[in-house]
């Protein structure tokens, strides 16, 4: 099948829903099997990928020899596997969620979210720099009316900053290291090995290194990073599979792909001017851990929790190894599933309860013992213990980090480890152990809407399964780091 | 034997038709002609531009008087894609005005109106196909005169000023132009510009050609508005009908940029202006002080149309500084803008006269709340402001695309990430017009609108899907514009 | 290279520079549009010097006549004379509507005007 589908299914779903909008049921049943009939084409990709094939389509041919070309390889099959996947379980929950929460316009929340899944798939199977330029730009603006959703004025604060860092970011310093590429390279197009391999000097390469990594601010590399936090004035759902799934891995996804299929790993590995990425990243990671446990605001705390987290990504490529390339890729989808876990149990508990700060949660686990369990399963994934998915691309990140000596990286996980714990692990503790202000027991509340709750417990038996499973995603991370 | 006279025709019949607008009287009549005129003109413009591509160079004596002696209109690739610019959006925003010319000029002005309008076609259109360069003058005369007509007919007591002042500064623009031609007719004792290309060399390094060069420059720029001579431009645009700001916005300036182009490569030549002279310099650092200094006032800027007017003004130093790289792909991203910036303010500015229908003004306070009540004319306005900004799958994102190469083909790496970083500032004002448009509650005044009648949305929205497809789809636009830029440089080589 | 062999040329460039300089240094709308006409005027001067040769005559067939003025010039100019005409003859007209709408053609007063709402 052409991977053209992937598109243009969400795409048709947009319509659909758009038409639908009148009928909220006929609605999110066209926004459901939308999500099922992507997912299946995302599926039918899979044998011909792991079998080393890599299905095509061109789109338009937009300059002499640049096209918009789609091109489906391991990694991009990884996160279209992902984020088409969680879709599904997102939109349940999305309905649970905007229902339970009495949201305006929800129609035009629909359409936006399957837009911005559309671009998604464009992304992940992008074939070439154009075209992941293309459609992740056309990510940013497709999710930014479900930013600002609500239209209130720190809806629409958090929409300019969104924006601002995004828009600002791409074009003037991603565009610039496309433009650039294609002026030394004469090509635009993913290979593996890399296309500017001899074409660059030591100098160029680090400096059009930083355009790329800074320039994909999606990946959120510090100082980029404001717009993510800034992002969480939108409905959870939004933040949940936008945030947490497509937009943010649309971000490392890139990081990692520019590594491996512009730059080469090897190519990069022999020069000098690229050793500052890992110390980027690690500072990332350390300063966001550092925020995430001030936070008191719960989906704050999470948005630095993934800021801290992408830069795991981000440091995995950057270490440059096949085995940490496997970790990146890994990482790609643990966490994924780790987070929209938690922010669905953030999402449940302000459903269900109204409460948006972590101090206000004591003893709130006897109440909703189905939504803390799951959000118990998503931190402790996220602190990386077994058996959760977390654990799992951890662990190849070490390895590779002590396989290179690179003592530094090794520090900074050992550090955010401790750190994801201490902001993780009260949370849950106060949750179960705790007993809340007496004046809030008379009118209690139960557990979230039905819908919500099966959202959550399939996400976070998938970080469990992920663990006891992991064939499938790392056949694919293997094809991506082997060639 | 139509066929042959084509070039003639596509700047008689407008000049024709114009004083029988005035004799027939009628408003509904005139508006037939202007209609009927302005389709076959672009068809006349498709045809010319499609035998360009199939033969070649057209060339044709006016009165059978053979060249250099008479006047030969001359259409080789790079006016043909003008002409075509300048018909296709004179097409569209005649299809567009009859509603908003009824709502915005008083009813026994509107023979007057279309008259004017379509001797400014013909202007345009002559300015773009002639040979010759006094008739060049003619032809501008004739467009700009009737500009300051169009101009002054706009509702706001502010338009006769602002008429006033362009008729000022279009004057003294024009007289330079003819001072210009009068040096070149001196040294050279020839007119036409290709026999002049000719001769010149012979005696480029002399005062007067020099001179005539340095007169051209200015007097041309006062037309194209590069900045600082673009003070005529913002209330001009601002306080003209919507319609005639939308024509001028997609047309006059560009065509202005065609006179450049056509004198700076093919009567001087580029080795000359480019290499010897310090005008790339010149070109470059006003290019990047319009980009920058224009679109940080835009942000300034309330009132919506004047806002878009110092837009047009930054915009017109990307098209510049594409000059200024002297690089085909530079050069590329120069034509390649001409139309694309063309369509995207033609489609912007209809989509404000939409808006003009139910309000005086369009500030920024009054059309709060109208995406909600103009759905289909606000979401079009966005996306001109995204093709302002160069986001992907717009014409924006091509041009820029051609003049960041361009930059970089010479070398000039921080000008093109200056390039990209001015695009930003077009990101907050444009932020502003969404903002206000989506995010506010409407006011009274605005809840009591309707959206637009279909006969000015379609033909709004014919632009606005043009920025989308020739965003995509450049094999027309690219395509002519690389193969032009290719032949402007032909001097080079 | 003498001043007087290019005497015509000098004046050409001095009503020049004196109507660009009433154009920019006065405030009257009416006398703006002076300063535009002898501006445009300087052209024509221009124009015509050069088409001069001293001695020629018309360019008439004639017995006895080898020297000719070049006619073109003169029927350059003529053509810019029109337009100079329509320029200032519209640019009176709009002045004259600038005085029915503001009351005065002065630019400062016009300018304080449109300041207030």
């Amino acid at each position: 099948m052409s991977p053209a589908w992937a598109i243009a299914v969400p795409l048709g779903g947009a319509a659909l829903i758009a038409a639908a909008g009148a009928r909220p049921n006929l609605r999110e049943t066209v926004t459901l099997s939308t999500a099922a009939l992507l997912l299946g084409v995302v599926a039918s990709l899979v044998p011909e990928v792991l079998a080393g094939g890599h299905p095509s389509a061109v789109l338009a041919e937009v300059f002499p020899g640049i096209a918009l070309r789609l091109e489906v390889e391991p990694l991009g099959m990884l996160f279209a596997l992902i984020a088409s996947g969680l879709w599904i379980v997102n939109s349940i929950y999305s309905i649970g969620y905007m229902r339970g929460n009495r949201e305006q316009n929800q129609t035009r929340f629909y359409v936006c979210f399957a837009l911005a899944l559309a671009a998604t798939m464009g992304v992940a199977f992008a074939g070439n720099l154009l075209t992941l330029f293309v459609f992740y730009e056309l990510l940013t603006l497709s999710t930014y009316p479900l930013v600002t959703h609500s239209g209130k004025p720190e809806a629409i604060a958090g929409g300019r900053t969104y924006l601002g860092v995004l828009i600002g970011t791409s074009i003037a310093f991603l565009l610039l290291g496309i433009l650039w590429t294609w002026q030394i390279a004469g090509t635009l197009e993913f290979a593996w090995g890399g296309i500017l391999e001899g074409r660059a000097s030591n100098a160029m390469t680090g400096l059009l290194l930083a355009l790329y990594m800074f320039g994909i601010g999606k990946a959120a590399l510090m100082p980029f990073h404001r717009w993510l936090p800034a992002a969480m004035v939108a409905p959870t759902p939004v933040s949940a599979l936008l945030h947490a799934v497509a937009v943010v891995k649309a971000g490392v996804f890139s990081v990692v792909k520019v590594i491996v299929y512009v730059f080469g790993v090897d190519n990069l590995a022999g020069m000098h001017s690229v050793d500052w990425l890992p110390f980027a990243a690690g500072f990332t990671i350390v300063m966001a851990s550092l925020v995430a446990l001030r936070s008191d605001n719960l989906k704050r705390r999470l948005a630095y929790s993934t800021v801290s987290q992408l830069s795991y990504v981000v440091l995995a490529a950057a270490l440059l190894t096949p085995i940490s390339i496997v970790g990146a890729a890994l990482h790609i989808s643990a966490h994924a599933l780790g987070k929209i876990t938690l922010f669905f149990a953030a999402g449940a508990i302000y459903t269900a309860a109204h409460k948006t700060e972590v101090s206000q949660l004591a003893g709130i686990g006897r109440r909703m013992p189905w939504t803390m369990g799951a959000f118990a399963v998503g931190a402790l994934s996220m602190i990386g213990l077994p058996p959760f998915a977390g654990f799992l691309s951890k662990w190849y990140i070490l390895q590779a980090a002590m396989g290179t000596g690179q003592t530094v990286a090794v520090a900074v996980i050992v550090a955010s480890t401790l750190l994801n714990a201490g902001y993780f692990l009260p949370i849950v503790y106060s949750a179960f152990f705790k007993t809340g202000p007496a004046d809030e027991q008379g009118h209690g509340h139960g557990e979230a809407p039905l819908p919500i709750l099966i959202a959550q417990t399939a996400t976070a038996a998938g970080t469990v399964a992920l663990f006891f499973f992991p064939g499938l995603f790392l056949g694919l991370a293997d094809r991506l780091a082997g060639g | 034997m139509i066929a042959h006279h084509l070039p003639a025709l596509q700047v008689v019949v407008p000049l024709l038709a114009a004083p029988l607008c005035v004799m027939l009287r009628g408003a509904r009549a005139a508006w037939l002609i202007a209609l009927g005129v302005s389709w076959a003109m672009f068809i006349v413009a498709g045809s010319l531009l499609a035998r360009v591509l199939r033969e070649g160079v057209i060339s044709y004596a006016l009165g059978s008087w053979e060249p250099p002696w008479g006047i030969e209109y001359r259409v080789d690739l790079l006016n043909a894609f003008v002409v075509v610019l300048v018909s296709l959006v004179g097409a569209l925003v005649i299809s567009y005005s009859r509603e908003s010319v009824d709502h915005e000029v008083r009813r026994e002005q509107h023979y007057l109106f279309y008259a004017a309008y379509l001797l400014c076609l013909a202007g345009l259109l002559g300015i773009a196909i002639t040979g010759d360069a006094f008739n060049v003058f003619v032809f501008l005369e004739i467009s700009s005169l009737s500009t300051y007509v169009l101009i002054a007919l706009g509702r706001d007591r502010r338009a006769l000023t602002a008429s006033y002042q362009y008729l000022i500064m279009g004057t003294i623009g024009a007289t330079f132009i003819v001072i210009g031609v009068g040096l070149l007719y001196l040294m050279t004792g020839t007119l036409n510009m290709h026999d002049l290309a000719q001769r010149l060399p012979a005696v480029e390094h002399t005062r007067p050609v020099l001179a005539a060069l340095a007169f051209l420059t200015v007097g041309i720029s006062l037309k194209l508005a590069l900045f600082p001579l673009h003070l005529w431009l913002p209330n001009a645009y601002a306080f003209a009908p919507s319609v005639v700001t939308a024509f001028l916005a997609a047309t006059a300036t560009k065509v202005a940029v065609y006179l450049l182009l056509r004198f700076y490569f093919t009567v001087f030549g580029a080795p000359l202006v480019l290499g010897e002279m310090p005008l790339p310099e010149i070109l470059l650092a006003l290019s990047l002080a319009a980009m920058f200094a224009m679109s940080t006032v835009a942000i300034f800027q309330d009132d919506v149309k004047r806002m878009l007017a110092y837009s047009s003004v930054a915009q017109i130093g990307y098209i510049t500084l594409g000059v200024s790289t002297g690089t085909a792909a530079g050069l590329t991203g120069t034509v390649v803008h001409l139309f694309n910036h063309g369509i995207t303010k033609g489609s912007l500015f209809l989509l404000l006269g939409c808006m003009a229908m139910g309000m005086r003004r369009i500030t920024l306070q009054h059309i709060r709340g109208i995406g909600r009540i103009m759905p289909l004319t606000t979401f079009g306005v966005v996306v001109g402001g995204l093709s302002l900004i160069g986001v992907p799958l717009t014409v924006g994102f091509v041009s820029k695309w051609y003049l960041v190469l361009g930059a970089l083909e010479r070398g000039w790496w921080w000008v093109a990430a200056l390039i990209l970083a001015s695009s930003l500032l077009a990101v907050v004002y444009v932020w502003r017009i969404v903002e206000a448009a989506y995010f506010k509650a409407p006011g009274e005044q605005v809840a009591k609108l309707r959206e637009a009648p279909l006969s000015m949305l379609v033909p709004a929205w014919v632009l606005v899907v043009a920025t989308l497809y020739f965003g995509v789809d450049t094999r027309f636009t690219a395509g002519v514009a690389a193969r032009v830029a290719e032949l402007l440089l032909g001097g080079f080589r | 290279m003498t001043f007087t062999a290019h005497f015509n040329y000098w004046v050409a460039m001095a009503l020049l520079t004196v109507g660009l300089y009433i154009v920019i240094a006065r405030g009257n709308l009416v006398k703006k549009l002076v300063g535009l006409s002898i501006f445009q005027t300087s052209v024509y001067l221009l124009y015509i010097s050069a088409g001069k040769i001293i001695g020629g005559t018309a360019p008439i067939i004639a017995e006895g006549l080898r020297v000719y003025s070049n006619p073109l010039p003169h029927v350059l100019i003529l053509t810019a004379i029109v337009v100079g005409v329509a320029t200032l003859a519209l640019g009176l007209a709009l002045v004259v509507r600038i005085k029915e709408a503001y009351g005065t053609i002065e630019e400062d007063e016009i300018h304080s005007q449109d300041e207030e709402p």
